[in-house]
């Protein structure tokens, strides 16, 4: 037999294997039992309670109404539970609100970079006289400022002080986190510096020299001790779903983040496999579960309602973790490497639809029936679209590896479309309601112009739209010219024009957006807002008591 | 020990899964590539000279990659042979390439062949200091950085004067290329693999089927 033969075998025995494993552990009860470990986001009383820190009370009374009527007594602001909660959210505020500050900041920062690269591809001959304002300069920049520094940071921001809440303990070895927060960026800074002057390894997702990654691999160990420090000293009873994919986030991005940059190591086409295999695995076994790990805690938690399945949830990690890592190789499909390299990873990003329709039927069927609620919170409004825009991107993906979708698609700007949606409409929208829920709460006071939320999310809405169905059908027409063999190559690159511009308006958008975004939160940091008294304050956390029905503030 | 069941479930899986995909997707690559690497310098290709290298470098630090691709497509997939890009490239024709510049994007064409197809140097220093001179579609970025503009009378006899369309240069000015611009072009120059493919893997016996 040949090789290849050997290694689809192992990989079939291998999946029957952890097929019958996962049924095993599932009829033995091994995934926690479901009631106790979905409600454990609740203290006693506050199940059937709507949350949202970015609204006034006045909207909150309407996003209340909009769920089931709650007649049990509030929650107990004595109680043991919220007790914790307060401790913990505490502990977490001063490195969560460091790292959320970093992110926003990179944020414009790449956004600014995104926008000079879409133009350029329209405008070719605006600023070209200098080197470090070439297309492939911003272009990369672009992607490694919004990996790794605003989607990354945003990330880890959001696990920082969600983790102890979820553990119900006080964050520990805090300093730790500073001091990996704090080596990070300066990685990032220095790494940026590094592109803009020409320095780089020259592959995609791994620009950044291996001596400034030492940075960043540092920083980023950092960062992962107080979780697991913390981890060790939980008191509570069950790991939430949450948990689950963040600390598997953090034990798997340093893995492959040291792998992909040990210098010397790889070569030829055996780079560009391992290329792939760590740039999917980049959105797959960091941002993705990041993600995910924060709808899972948010959706419920504003709604006041426990997540439909607690097992389902497990088995779309399980699958994602077992899947998702092997799906890179679909980026080489037609490329000078081995078949069966090629057909696994077509397989495995089918087989994604497994974990994506589990994390799809669990997230859309705890917002079933509360759609209402959307109108009234931008937070959850977020974060549900963003969840959304998950289903979207895995399913588009799942099917972008197709060989025969994957012909026309490869090599065209609709693969750049479709990182979007997922990167952008799923992540970084989860990532904006997560921290509309988490700022007031760190800061003690509430969003000063809650206007500005709708506004935000109109403009990155708008902006995202945009960018995504312009450049999909300039990508898609892209393709087709390309496999058309009677049009010139120049064709191919004409036809695209008016959808590289529409990209460019996206954008826009979505970068006027994130200036609203940053102003907001620069108002709410400074506490140069208006002083109002129904503040989502963390010494009262339990305000709830006074902005409900019964004893609301405003009538 | 025992409250911590969960968490030694959580991260035995989650390293054991991680373990499988680096297996498949980096280490058995590694594994089955190493002979092809270390053949390097018995087929046909030859290695970059230092000039070429620096060429190279020009290429990736201007981010060449993020527009063209190096691996021209089988042709019953794709009509990238019809379109002089060469045929479907192999390991073998990467052995010298560190970093690989495979590329995932063809907003420009494929670059395996480009030495073979485009043969003139002139013509790639023109086209480097204004791609619109010669394809009016084209959205390749101009790189007036690697010329220097100098007033036609300045010019020194071992300047290499880049012969642009008049339109595109002010009056009295020629186009002086930079030694990057030098570089690039040799690289560009460079790149030819028509010769027949090396085959990447041993041969498969031919087995016999039996009607």
């Amino acid at each position: 037999m040949e090789f290849a033969t050997y290694i689809l075998l192992a990989t079939f025995l291998l999946s029957l294997l952890a097929l019958l494993l996962f049924i095993v552990s599932m009829s033995r009860g091994m995934f926690g039992t479901e009631a106790g470990a979905a409600n454990m986001i609740f203290a006693p009383g506050e199940r059937g309670r709507v949350e949202d820190p970015s609204l006034p009370a006045q909207t909150l009374r309407k996003l209340q109404s909009a769920m089931t009527p709650n007649d049990a007594a509030p929650a107990d602001a004595n109680s043991e539970e919220l007790q914790r909660r307060t401790e913990a959210d505490r502990s977490s505020a001063g490195p969560a609100l460091l790292c959320l500050l970093f992110s926003v900041l990179w944020l414009l920062v790449g956004s600014m970079f995104g926008l000079i690269a879409s133009l350029k591809m329209h405008l070719p001959d605006w600023l070209t006289a200098e080197a470090w304002l070439t297309f492939g300069r911003m272009r990369s920049s672009h992607l490694n400022v919004v990996a790794y520094g605003w989607s990354s940071m945003a990330g880890v921001g959001v696990a920082l002080w969600l983790i102890p809440r979820l553990l119900q303990t006080p964050l520990r070895g805090a300093r730790y986190a500073y001091a990996g927060i704090v080596l990070w960026n300066v990685g990032v800074l220095a790494g940026v510096g590094a592109l803009l002057a020409g320095w780089t390894e020259g592959l995609e997702w791994l620009e950044f020299p291996w001596q400034i990654d030492i940075l960043l691999f540092s920083g980023g160990a950092l960062m992962g001790m107080p979780l697991a420090i913390t981890l060790l000293h939980r008191r509570s009873p069950h790991l939430y779903v949450s948990v689950w994919y963040m600390v598997a986030a953090l034990l798997w991005f340093p893995v492959l983040f040291f792998i992909a940059n040990i210098p010397g190591l790889h070569f030829g086409v055996q780079q560009a496999t391992m290329n792939w295999w760590y740039g999917h695995n980049a959105l797959g076994l960091w941002f993705t579960p990041l993600g995910l790990a924060a709808a899972y805690y948010f959706i419920p938690k504003i709604l006041g309602k426990p997540i439909h399945s607690y097992n389902l949830s497990l088995l779309g990690f399980w699958g994602l973790a077992f899947f998702y890592s092997q799906v890179g190789g679909h980026h080489l499909i037609g490329g000078p490497v081995p078949s069966w390299f090629v057909t696994i990873s077509i397989v495995q990003s089918v087989m994604m639809l497994i974990p994506v329709i589990a994390v799809a039927i669990n997230q859309h069927m705890t917002v079933l029936g509360s759609f209402r609620a959307l109108l009234y919170s931008p937070t959850l409004r977020f974060i549900v679209l963003g969840a959304m825009m998950y289903t979207v991107a895995s399913v588009q993906g799942s099917l972008m590896s197709f060989r025969g979708v994957n012909t026309i698609t490869h090599f065209t700007h609709y693969t750049v479309a479709h990182a979007h949606i997922g990167l952008y409409g799923f992540f970084a929208f989860v990532m904006f309601g997560s921290m509309y829920f988490i700022l007031p709460r760190i800061m003690g006071r509430e969003w000063p112009h809650p206007r500005l939320i709708g506004v935000h999310f109109w403009l990155v809405t708008l902006g995202i739209g945009i960018y995504f169905v312009g450049l999909s059908i300039g990508g898609w027409l892209q393709g087709q010219y390309m496999l058309d063999a009677a049009r010139s190559f120049s064709e191919s690159v004409a036809v695209t024009k008016p959808y590289l511009a529409s990209r460019s308006v996206g954008g826009l958008l979505m970068t006027l957006g994130h200036l609203v975004f940053a102003v907001h939160i620069l108002i709410l940091v400074l506490g140069r807002g208006p002083q109002r008294t129904s503040a989502a304050r963390l010494r009262d956390l339990f305000w709830l008591d006074r902005s409900l029905p019964s004893t609301g503030v405003a009538k | 020990m025992s409250r911590h069941i969960d968490e030694l479930k959580l991260v035995s899986g989650a390293m054991v899964i991680l373990a499988l995909a680096t297996s498949l997707m980096v280490v058995i690559p590694w594994i089955l590539l190493e002979p092809v690497q270390a053949q390097a310098g018995l087929g046909p290709l030859k290695p970059y000279t230092a000039e070429q290298l620096r060429g190279r470098a020009v290429y990736i630090n201007n981010g060449c990659m993020y527009c063209h691709t190096q691996q021209p497509r089988d042709p019953s997939q794709a009509p990238d042979f019809a379109r002089g890009w060469g045929r479907p490239s192999v390991a073998a024709d990467y052995v010298y390439d560190s970093p690989h510049l495979l590329g995932t994007m063809r907003t420009g064409p494929d670059l395996m062949n480009i030495g073979a197809r485009q043969p003139s140097a002139d013509w790639h220093l023109g086209h480097l200091y204004q791609p619109r001179a010669y394809l009016p579609n084209s959205n390749m970025p101009a790189y007036p950085y690697l010329f220097d503009l100098r007033p036609a009378d300045q010019v020194q006899p071992a300047d290499r004067v880049v012969k642009v369309p008049d339109e595109w240069v002010e009056d009295g000015m020629v186009v002086v290329a930079r030694p990057e611009a030098l570089d690039l072009v040799a690289y560009l120059l460079a790149m030819d693999r028509t010769y027949p493919a090396v085959p990447s893997l041993p041969i498969p016996r031919q087995r016999t089927v039996e009607p």
